[in-house]
């Protein structure tokens, strides 16, 4: 059973097409999450959900019924928004009450459910305080507190960390996680951010131009990308660019710029001749002596410390290419000449990106 | 050095709002409220006393102007507030950014004309030889020319158009700040038309009307053209009482107490009005 499902979802704005042949199972009670670049049409995707788009084409199912002819406020699909859209007018108490009232539910029952709803998101007796006497995190609890008080058959959030401070956003999206697992709703988040969503999420579904380019776990986006804007949005990587030259089984060998020759696995359907990118994760990358074609000399340009997600940039010809180098244990120091190698497995070779994997 | 420098900008920029508003204001104030509490009893003989504010309210006729220029203030105001809600909802919500300047503009053009001509702009219309009895009857829509002006309607109409922008634009500035996701997230938890404009439209827009009310009220209750002109000798407003006395009685004293209790009651008002609907002044001035 899915709580909600989109079939072939199109949205067309005039010429232009925001959202295109969208399809989406969610299973009940999961944390689902869509990954893209801004002006990627997730935006898009998750109003026509709310109804407050109409879709030029495609069919939004929630819990097995069609609900384009509902609209948005007849839909149990409550939604967190990017600011939050808290009513600045109102107290937290009757924010919280504010849908329980359109539903016309006694009076009696109201206060005790919003009582409840509090000690759920860990504010309780907040009722009377003013919306501008919260802080960031507490405002965020309470907007999802105003939308899980209604038991949404699925609860949509816009970016709702986009505000946040690091160490805020950093805090609230293990919350956010304990809050979905607490509630047992079927959470849909939007997000630009790819930590959030790989944290956060049971499935991702990467967005592009608005099509989907990949669903699937976390885990699997990150080690087995689908596409080269998958390689490249979904966590760090080095892009290496070059021309494929001869395949064998699914290892390839590709020319780079520099004329350096590097080995790694096709993951499409690129074949000899196509100009190709190379996507080589921090973390697979090592100092030292690697196989022939899973190497490349350099010279170390800079050191980058970050605690355990330190790195050092190595440069090679035109390209700087990021180490994994956790805690700085290497002891390499600036200006050295070193060897980056690699196992040919772990070195992906997609067709090169059509915008050159700009980052939007 | 730099805090006497602060200090001298500071005054002299705060010298003209405090020489406008003590010599121009409170002054005079003072002075009507001095000579309408003076009685004179002989050639440069005065006792001091209430007997003028006296004289006010045991006069029937007195009273009586004073509450229907109340009245039709208000009625004015609460017609001012339902036309002027749309307009304004339309400039700041509905309009795009190039055309919510031009819209604004129109708003603000009948204010380069005079109130004079504004008011014998509508005589022009509505008089009995004027420009819309005669297309009736040049239509045959109706036999002879009838006289529209000259009656509550009309000063009614006429106070609503002068004093209209005086609502829309504080209910354009109000409504601008209003985030269109929070109708948005009225709709989505549950809310149909009716209630988020109850519950959200009306509430956030609050400080906005009630500035807009208390400005129109003040304005209308105060306004002697347009009642005069287009209501005539029938218009029975209050502030053609206070010209009475000051210019065709020559008696200050008098015009002075209707002056002062023209301020008082208006005031009473605004003060009704704003408990009733549980504002205060201080959140419709300093807008959060």
């Amino acid at each position: 059973m899915h709580d909600l499902s989109c079939t072939d979802l199109t949205k067309r704005f005039g010429t232009f097409t925001a959202v295109s042949d969208v399809s989406l199972d969610i299973p009940s009670g999961s944390f689902f999450s869509i990954l893209g670049p801004s002006g990627c049409g997730k935006t898009t995707l998750m109003r026509m959900i709310a109804g407050f788009e109409n879709p030029s084409a495609g069919d939004i199912r929630i819990k097995g019924e069609s609900v384009l002819a509902l609209p948005p406020n007849k839909r149990n699909v409550k939604m967190v928004f990017q600011h939050l859209a808290l009513f600045p007018m109102m107290t937290v108490g009757e924010n919280i009450a504010y849908g329980l009232r359109c539903r016309k539910e006694p009076k009696h029952e109201i206060g005790p459910k919003v009582a409840r709803v509090l000690e759920r998101v860990g504010l309780p007796g907040n009722e009377d305080k003013k919306i501008d006497q919260l802080s960031g995190g507490q405002k965020q609890r309470i907007a999802i507190a105003r939308c899980m008080v209604l038991e949404p058959d699925v609860l949509l959030l816009d970016e709702p960390l986009g505000a946040l401070d690091l160490k805020l956003r950093e805090h609230m999206k293990i919350e956010l996680k304990q809050l979905q697992h607490q509630f047992e709703t079927t959470f849909l988040y939007i997000t630009h951010d790819q930590s959030e969503a790989l944290v956060m999420s049971d499935n991702v579904a990467v967005m592009n131009a608005g099509r989907f380019e990949q669903i699937g776990a976390p885990k699997d986006l990150y080690d087995a990308p689908a596409s080269g804007f998958v390689a490249g949005f979904v966590g760090d990587a080095t892009v290496l660019e070059g021309k494929l030259g001869e395949v064998r089984g699914s290892q390839g060998r590709v020319v780079l710029e520099g004329g350096q020759e590097v080995v790694g696995s096709v993951s499409d359907s690129s074949t000899t001749g196509d100009t190709v990118e190379v996507f080589l994760r921090p973390e697979a990358l090592r100092l030292g002596d690697g196989e022939p074609g899973c190497r490349l000399g350099g010279t170390v340009d800079s050191l980058l410390f970050n605690g355990a997600s330190s790195r050092i940039l190595v440069r090679t010809g035109r390209h700087l290419i990021e180490v994994a180098d956790p805690e700085q244990r290497s002891g390499v120091s600036e200006g050295s000449t070193v060897n980056v190698c690699w196992s040919a497995d772990r070195a992906r070779i997609f067709a090169r990106r059509p915008d050159g994997g700009a980052i939007v | 050095m730099s805090r006497d420098a602060g200090r001298l900008s500071l005054i002299l920029l705060f010298t003209p709002f405090a020489l406008w508003i003590a010599l121009l204001i409170i002054l005079p104030q003072l002075g009507i409220g001095y000579v309408s509490i003076r009685e004179k009893v002989g050639i440069n003989q005065y006792e001091y006393g209430f007997k003028n504010y006296v004289d006010f309210i045991t006069e029937p006729v007195y009273r009586n102007t004073l509450l229907r220029t109340a009245w039709m203030s208000i009625l004015v105001t609460a017609l001012a507030l339902i036309i002027g809600f749309p307009i304004a909802w339309y400039i700041a919500k509905i309009a795009r950014e190039r055309s919510r300047a031009a819209l604004f503009l129109m708003c603000l053009i009948p204010l380069w004309v005079s109130d004079l001509v504004r008011a014998y702009g509508w005589i022009v219309l509505l008089r009995e030889t004027g420009v819309i009895s005669m297309t009736l009857v040049k239509w045959g829509i109706i036999s002879q020319p009838i006289e529209m002006l000259y009656n509550d309607m009309t000063v009614i109409i006429g106070l609503v158009y002068t004093v209209i922008l005086f609502m829309i634009v504080p209910l354009v500035s109000t409504l601008q700040g209003m985030d269109d996701a929070l109708l948005e997230a009225g709709y989505n938890l549950g809310g149909s038309r009716v209630t988020v404009f109850r519950r959200i439209i009306v509430p956030y827009a609050m400080p906005g009307i009630v500035a807009g009310c208390i400005i129109t009220f003040m304005l209308t209750a105060g306004s002697y053209l347009t009642p005069i002109l287009l209501g005539g000798k029938n218009s029975s407003w209050f502030t053609e009482q206070i010209y009475n006395q000051f210019i065709t009685r020559y008696n200050w004293e008098s015009g002075s107490a209707f002056g002062v209790s023209l301020l008082v009651f208006t005031s009473f008002v605004v003060w009704a009005g704003l408990r009733l609907t549980g504002q205060s002044l201080a959140t419709t001035v300093a807008k959060e």
